[in-house]
């Protein structure tokens, strides 16, 4: 297929993404990261039944922590697509890279940088 | 067991935000299987407070702990060579283990993270219902294991009220009217003769009416 996707997305393969927590989510934007995603099976076809309806509860209320305390939930965003849809996978990197463009930088991580400097 | 909720982080927010150096405590018991303030609850509230900190321009410490119990002397005594670092304490137990840690902790300011709702059980994932309102003289034998005390909202002992209707109470369509689960119950049991015979006036000495209560077992004190 040779698709291109954005190089400044980092995988991080889970078994399924009913093992992504909101924790996971959170310490990504602590550590510095701008945006993150999490691309689960289609709801309905998960081989644990509900592991990517418990990923979408997850991003959910990560997006509603985030919105909270000023980082902004839009940095979040839960996309579903089947194995096959290697084009999906591409299609959704690049414009989750756009979206995150849009937002500009994680504030947490610039806060960081002010405070050391 | 204790069932408990979250506290919205503005107020969470609005309570620490003074100081610098704080302590977020969870319970290994009752609030972490309602999933208010176990383990991942500490660490999501904890990461939460440092990132909105720190998008404020202020870097505070928030460190995070989780103890076995937080309303046992032993458990609670795992904290004390650390407490002083802190200046305060951020305590996601019950209202219990908050009050048992500032009865221990006297010179560090001790602060509640979730709301305690009441003693219930666990339906459903995320539906947690009353079950006992520790009235400290149980009826449930008379009253085919099904509570009026906790379960209606008028606390009638010889019931129903003229408010039941198709089994609902008149508080809402969501709410059973206890009377109507206790008949359902004892008539299933064979046992509808029980509900017959009129309850006499409970002694509620042993509920909150009598003020804060003990119980004393000298054959268990060492």
């Amino acid at each position: 297929m040779r698709l291109e996707y954005p190089t400044n997305i980092r995988i991080v393969l889970v078994p399924c993404t009913g093992k992504v927590d909101i924790i996971h989510i959170l310490r990504s934007f602590e550590k510095g990261a701008d945006g993150v995603y999490v691309v689960g099976c289609m709801e309905g076809s998960c081989q644990f039944i509900s592991g990517n309806i418990r990923a979408r509860k997850r991003v959910e209320q990560a997006q509603e922590i985030l919105d909270k305390i000023g980082v902004g939930g839009g940095r979040v965003q839960m996309y579903n697509l089947s194995a096959g849809e290697g084009t999906h996978f591409a299609k959704f990197a690049v414009e989750m890279e756009e979206k995150i463009r849009g937002l500009g930088p994680n504030p947490v991580k610039n806060s960081k940088k002010n405070l050391a400097a | 067991m204790i069932v408990a909720d979250k506290k919205p982080i503005e107020e969470i927010i609005e309570v620490i935000k003074d100081h610098d150096k704080i302590l977020v405590l969870g319970c290994n018991e009752c609030v972490t299987v309602c999933e208010a303030g176990g383990k991942k609850e500490v660490e999501i509230l904890a990461s939460a407070l440092r990132m909105y900190f720190l998008n404020n321009g202020k870097e505070m410490v928030i460190d995070e702990h989780t103890l076995e119990r937080q309303c046992d002397h032993e458990y609670l005594e795992e904290v004390r060579d650390r407490i002083d670092q802190y200046d305060a304490v951020l305590s996601l137990a019950c209202g219990v283990g908050v009050q048992f840690m500032a009865e221990k902790y006297h010179s560090t300011p001790i602060y509640p993270g979730v709301n305690t709702c009441f003693l219930g059980a666990t339906e459903q994932r995320g539906l947690w219902t009353e079950r006992c309102q520790a009235c400290g003289e149980c009826m449930l034998a008379t009253t085919g294991g099904i509570c009026p005390v906790s379960r209606c909202a008028k606390r009638i002992l010889n019931g129903p009220c003229g408010g039941s209707s198709n089994g609902k109470c008149e508080l809402g369509k969501e709410v059973d009217c206890a009377w109507h689960l206790i008949v359902e119950r004892l008539k299933a049991l064979g046992r509808l003769d029980d509900y017959e015979k009129v309850c006499s006036i409970k002694d509620w000495s042993t509920d909150r009416a009598g003020g804060p209560r003990k119980v004393i077992r000298e054959d268990v004190q060492v």
